[in-house]
């Protein structure tokens, strides 16, 4: 990697145009970092309010309806909610820090055990319902511009199509209806809880699939117009002219789409984790989507804002990750 | 075509217009009338207008065109299936005719789904406008707000919104306004910054125009195309988003006709009858698939690229 040389490059070499991509690279690093602490401030700030933008007074939620006033004003002041809002927002925050997501209405337990458990089911699921989508969207999106006009191409556009305006909780209750009450292949509901490995993946099929068609169109739809940009410039004409393989354009062509496509996959990825919600909620899979589904339910605002906060927090870091990377492999990309 | 010889005093331009056909040298078409003589030459754009067009003329007319009262149901006509004697397309799970429920659902799921993506056009390009024409503090004020929203995927959003207000059609419409309010900002603004570095809105200010004429007549002429063009294509997943949200208990509440709703109240039923609980989705996607296809066809038109 030619621009990690750059800090180490002596004076005078800092002046020539490699020392100076470097610099340009650590400098968008730093900016970039910066950036997305007022974000999850700001994030911060939105999940906070949630609390106030719920109709009806917050103790009121709480406490049992025969308890007196003193009782109320003595929750409130231990809940600190005597105090005026920016106040109560830093102390939220001082112990959101620390992990403290506070205690679930429903269950007294910490919200944050309950949605690290969660987190760790949708990743799962998010993880598994990703490389599908990944695999099959950029082997279809490559042959469809290889194949420009032809029918490929044209089910491949399609299936783009369809994928992007499928809703997938009712695609999770197609598949419900064909491979598990129609032909009684796979289990329709839960996680496997014991029963070996199999077992497991038998419950992950359905969700997987269902989750993965979203970011299938989607991808499908980018690296084939990522990758027809490429083939219709001129290098690759003279690639052609110069003789070379189909095989070999073919490499030329992925490595020149390849940073677009990149960006894709980390947003997809980002987005399978918060989009699970509602195919969660069809398979009662156990994950982040099923927690708020049932918060929402016992409007449960804790647990609710404990989710909510996470997965901000995750999707944030994540497309942060995903600039820096992309900086590492097209440092062209700090000059924009 | 024959290009016959300069002769003696012509100018060579002369020659080269007499050889081309008048039609494109003299009267150049219109860029509105091109756009539209574009989507009539275009199939897919065309069968999916014909379709949507069917669909929301079923909505408007549901109070006419359906068979029964949405909310009348019979205990003993629970769960029939399509074909049924009298009702074409079945029963649901409390015996109410799934014809009318799903005309009338269409209204709601319509008027959830399209809304948000309405408001969010108004208020979004003029905050867009606004911050991208005046720049400095008002435009990074406007537009790191605006990023703050973009640390939620669009569905997490809409949910922690919805799930604090609570249920109902009012509060679905102020999520996913506020969903799709900054991803037409950010739009607005880069369009804006782009049209207003041009020179002929430079020259327009020289010759001592006001910042409201030029805003009006010079800017928003060629920045409301593109704002459109991606409104439009936001349309298919607030219909999507609303749907889920009722889908989820947010949205709409019964006894209401709402296709997302109605999917979530003949989940339980899919051991009974494979068929009729997958109409209110098959409806959503139908619809969604509609509208994605239009605004593919309208940028293809307008020679926006996404």
């Amino acid at each position: 990697m030619p621009a990690a040389q750059g800090p180490a490059a002596s004076p005078r070499r800092q002046r020539r145009p490699r020392g100076s991509v470097a610099t340009a690279v650590w400098s968008y690093v730093g900016r970039r970092l910066l950036l997305a602490i007022p974000t999850l401030l700001g994030a911060s700030v939105i999940v906070f309010a949630m609390v106030h933008l719920a109709p009806g007074d917050p103790i009121a939620a709480v406490m049992p309806a025969e308890s007196s006033k003193a009782e109320i004003e003595a929750t409130k002041r231990a809940y600190g909610f005597d105090k005026p809002l920016p106040v109560q927002y830093l102390v939220w925050l001082g112990r959101v820090v620390q992990g403290d997501l506070g205690r679930s209405i429903a269950t007294r337990r910490a919200v944050i055990l309950d949605v690290r458990d969660a987190l760790t089911n949708s990743l799962i699921l998010a993880l598994s319902s990703s490389l599908l989508a990944f695999g099959l969207g950029i082997a279809l999106g490559l042959l469809a511009a290889f194949r420009q006009g032809r029918v490929l191409d044209k089910l491949a556009i399609m299936l783009a199509v369809v994928g992007v305006s499928i809703p997938h909780y009712w695609a999770g209750i197609i598949l419900i209806i064909v491979f598990s009450v129609q032909l009684n292949w796979l289990p329709a509901m839960g996680a496997a809880d014991g029963g070996g490995v199999l077992e497991y993946l038998r419950h992950m099929a359905l969700p997987t699939v269902a989750l993965a068609l979203i970011p299938l169109g989607v991808i499908t739809r980018v690296v084939r117009s990522a990758a027809l940009d490429i083939l219709n410039q001129e290098f690759v004409l003279a690639l052609r002219a110069k003789g070379l393989a189909g095989r070999r354009v073919f490499t030329h062509v992925v490595k020149n789409s390849a940073p677009q496509i990149f960006t894709v996959l980390g947003l997809q990825f980002g987005f399978q984790l918060g989009g699970s919600v509602l195919v969660e909620a069809v398979f009662s899979w156990p994950g982040t989507g099923y927690l708020l589904n049932l918060a929402i339910f016992q409007r449960d605002i804790p647990v609710l804002q404990g989710v909510i906060l996470v997965l901000a927090t995750f999707f944030v870091l994540l497309n942060l990750v995903v600039d820096l990377l992309q900086t590492m492999v097209d440092p062209r990309i700090v000059r924009h | 075509m024959a290009i016959r010889a300069v002769g003696p005093g012509e100018s060579p331009d002369v020659v080269m217009a007499e050889s081309l056909p008048p039609a494109v040298a003299l009267v150049p078409m219109s860029y509105w009338r091109t756009v539209a003589w574009r989507l009539t030459r275009d199939r897919a754009t065309l069968v999916a207008g014909g379709v949507l067009l069917l669909i929301v003329l079923s909505a408007v007319l549901a109070p006419w065109l359906a068979p029964y009262d949405p909310s009348a149901g019979s205990i003993r006509l629970r769960l029939a299936s399509v074909g049924a004697a009298g009702h074409p397309l079945g029963t649901d799970e409390q015996g109410r005719d799934m014809l009318s429920r799903l005309l009338w659902g269409g209204r709601m799921t319509l008027i959830a789904g399209l809304t948000p993506v309405l408001v969010a056009f108004v208020v979004g390009a003029a905050l867009g406008v606004l911050a991208g024409y005046v720049g400095g503090l008002t435009n990074t004020l406007v537009m790191r707000t605006m990023d703050i929203f973009y640390a939620f995927p669009a569905v997490l959003l809409a949910i922690a919104i919805s799930g604090a207000l609570g249920p109902g059609l009012p509060n679905t419409l102020i999520s996913l306004s506020i969903v799709f309010i900054p991803r037409v900002v950010r739009v607005a603004e880069s369009a804006t910054v782009q049209v207003k570095g041009l020179e002929y809105i430079a020259a327009a200010r020289a010759s001592g125009s006001g910042v409201i004429p030029i805003v009006r007549h010079h800017l928003l002429a060629n920045v409301l195309g593109p704002i459109l063009v991606f409104a439009s294509t936001q349309v298919s997943l607030s219909i999507i988003l609303a749907a889920g949200l009722s889908f989820l208990g947010l949205g709409v509440t019964p006894p209401a006709a709402e296709w997302g709703l109605m999917l979530s109240a003949l989940r339980q039923s899919i051991y009974v009858n494979a068929i009729v609980p997958a109409l209110p989705g098959l409806a959503i996607f139908v619809t969604s698939m509609a509208f994605n296809l239009l605004s593919d066809g309208l940028r293809d038109a307008m020679e926006i690229r996404a």
